[in-house]
């Protein structure tokens, strides 16, 4: 039934976010907070202005206060995939799917995202769509949750259900790595694109505490082949003592990775620096490298 | 003025998600129209929902 080249069901993912507008937890707001900071630190590091911005995964409007009056950002517009989620935040927004981009080419100078394109079952179209609603020279800054993150979790969920159903069934979502993330910019027509990566390692008392958290970011299990029972009491139980066995530290806190991926690249503009064109050099290759050497 | 507004610089920039065509803005029912896919947009409390799913369908009278 499932689409196998969809992994996400973008219809949970919207439920999951609305269920998380609901919830107030500052605890699970704080790597969104953090990422924010991070990514607002590089766009400080570009001397320009951009009149009219966009950010996808918008939830509560926390990247919006934290960017309140700097970067030289006009408007900038809030998009979430979820309704109820949009009606949280203030300022101009909108729900949208990142899948289905409702803007015209050509028409923002700045793409944002705080980590939310994780969940987007076609990136590559995705990211195309964006290079193209784009403005010549606009730029396009993302922070993805990918690499490693959630190492731990994944291994004793694995585990804890293979030992207490004998099976296993899919519970976290396949992530983006840095080398992925820099061709797809290539393929999506991003020129000067810049891919890295950074650790941040969170603390919780245990693993129940961070599978709590996650559902209050709203990033619980959205995977269209996820298990459509509730999660079972005893599995969840027997991963948590695994994780707590595995990953515990001295005081009995459980540490998770996460490794954030940061994206970045730039609608081609004439006026952006480029590969000279074949045949433009000026020095001739056997003078560098001296006759006898290419006998 | 009972409904919050539509941001005027986001409604001058969004197109139809489907077919990036243009949007017409009823003011009297609260849609985006885009004729091209035969779809109407609803506008919650200012906010546009760009979603298909929760479109109208134009033949219909919803």
């Amino acid at each position: 039934m499932n689409d196998p080249i969809a992994p996400f069901d973008r219809n949970a993912l919207r439920r999951h976010r609305a269920r998380a507008a609901r919830i107030d937890n500052a605890d699970a707001e704080f790597l969104f907070a953090e990422v924010g900071e991070r990514l607002i630190d590089r766009l400080d590091d570009i001397r320009r202005s951009f009149p009219v911005a966009l950010e996808i995964g918008a939830r509560r409007g926390a990247l919006r206060t934290a960017l309140s009056g700097r970067n030289g950002i006009v408007t900038l517009i809030q998009a979430d995939p979820s309704p109820a989620m949009a009606a949280a935040g203030t300022g101009p927004r909108l729900a949208m799917d990142e899948e289905a981009l409702p803007f015209g080419n050509a028409s923002l100078d700045l793409v944002l995202s705080n980590l939310a394109l994780h969940w987007t079952n076609d990136l590559p179209g995705a990211l195309a769509q964006i290079r193209r609603a784009l403005r010549p020279d606009g730029l396009l800054l993302a922070a993805m949750i990918g690499g490693d993150s959630l190492i731990e979790l994944r291994g004793v969920l694995a585990e804890a259900e293979a030992g207490v159903t004998g099976g296993m069934s899919p519970r976290l979502s396949p992530l983006v790595d840095v080398r992925d993330a820099g061709a797809l910019l290539q393929r999506a027509g991003f020129a000067l694109p810049v891919v890295d990566i950074d650790r941040i390692d969170v603390s919780y008392p245990d693993a129940l505490a961070l599978m709590r958290d996650l559902r209050a970011m709203g990033e619980a299990n959205a995977l269209a082949e996820r298990p459509r029972t509730l999660a079972r009491r005893d599995v969840m139980l027997a991963a948590a003592a695994l994780y707590a066995e595995r990953h515990g530290d001295a005081e009995g806190r459980i540490p998770a990775t996460f490794d954030i991926v940061y994206l970045s690249g730039w609608a081609p503009d004439a006026s952006q620096q480029k590969p000279l064109r074949p045949g433009s050099g000026q020095i001739s290759l056997t003078q560098v490298l001296g006759e006898d050497d290419v006998s | 003025m009972t409904e919050a507004a539509v941001d005027p610089k986001l409604l001058e920039i969004l197109v139809c998600p489907l077919t990036k065509g243009p949007l017409t803005y009823d003011r009297e029912r609260q849609e985006l129209v885009s004729e091209q896919a035969g779809l109407a947009y609803p506008i919650r409390d200012g906010i546009p929902i760009m979603l298909v799913d929760e479109a109208r369908k134009l033949d219909e009278e919803g």
